[in-house]
C-alpha cells in the first residue's frame, strides 16, 4: 500500500488502476496525470520509486484538481445552497425525487429507493 | 444545454425597467410578475417578487445565493398533497 496525497492508499495494482481509487480521479484524469508526470501506467503501484510518486502527487496538485474531502465538501455545499434557497432543484433533492425532469410515474428507482406501496389500504388488509 | 454566453442573461425588459425604477428610488415594494423565465441578476437582490405559478402569486424574497437562477424556480407550479388513503406516517 502506497500513500499518495495524504490519506490515499491505493493497493498493489497497476498505477493506472489504483490512481482512480482517489475520490475525484477517474480513468481519463489518471491517463492525463501519468502522462504529465512521465510515469509508465503499467508499473505496479508498489514498485514506484519515491521520486515517481512525488511526481504524480505534484501533477495532481498542480493541475488544480479538487479531490477527496474538498470535493465531497464542495458537492455538499452545492446541495445545501440549492435546498436553502428553496428552488425547484433543491425541493427535488429534499424530497428524494429526480432533479432533472425525469418521469416519476414509473422508474426513477435510483432516486426513490426501494418500492413502497402507497394508496388506499383495504380494511381487511389493514391487519397485516 | 446552457444559454450562449454571447447573449448574456435573459431578463424580461418590463421587469428590468421596474427594478431599475425601484432601485433609483431606493424603495422595496413587492413586484408582481409573470416573468418566470427571467434570470435573477445581482440588481434583483433584496427585492421581493410575487411570482405567478399559474394560479397564485407566490412571494419570493431574492437573496444573493439566488443569482443565476430563474424566478420560476422559486414558484412551484405543481402541488402534491399525497395519495388518498395513504397513511401520512412517512412524509417526505
Amino acid at each position: 500500500m502506497a500513500r499518495l496525497l495524504g490519506v490515499e492508499i491505493p493497493n498493489e495494482k497497476r498505477i493506472e488502476a489504483s490512481l482512480p481509487y482517489i475520490y475525484g480521479i477517474g480513468a481519463t484524469t489518471t491517463k492525463r496525470i501519468l502522462e504529465q508526470a512521465g510515469v509508465d501506467p503499467n508499473i505496479r503501484t508498489g514498485q514506484l520509486t519515491d521520486d515517481q510518486l512525488s511526481k504524480i502527487a505534484h501533477a495532481v496538485t498542480s493541475s488544480g484538481l479538487v479531490i477527496e474531502g474538498d470535493l465531497r465538501r464542495e458537492l455538499q455545499s452545492n446541495l445545501k445552497r440549492l435546498t436553502s434557497i428553496n428552488c425547484y432543484r433543491g425541493i427535488r433533492h429534499r424530497r428524494g425525487l429526480p432533479v432533472r425532469g425525469q418521469r416519476t410515474s414509473t422508474n426513477a428507482r435510483t432516486r426513490k429507493g426501494k418500492r413502497k406501496t402507497v394508496g388506499v389500504m383495504r380494511t381487511a388488509k389493514k391487519g397485516k | 444545454m446552457g444559454r450562449s454566453l454571447k447573449k448574456g442573461p435573459f431578463v424580461d425588459q418590463k421587469l428590468l425597467l421596474k427594478i431599475d425604477k425601484l432601485n433609483d428610488t431606493n424603495s422595496k415594494r413587492p413586484i408582481k410578475t409573470w416573468a418566470r423565465r427571467s434570470m435573477i441578476t445581482p440588481d434583483f437582490v433584496g427585492h421581493t417578487f410575487m411570482v405567478h405559478n399559474g394560479k397564485d402569486f407566490l412571494s419570493v424574497f431574492v437573496t444573493e445565493n439566488m443569482v443565476g437562477h430563474k424566478l420560476g424556480e422559486f414558484s412551484p407550479t405543481r402541488r402534491f398533497n399525497g395519495h388518498s388513503g395513504h397513511n401520512p406516517k412517512i412524509k417526505g
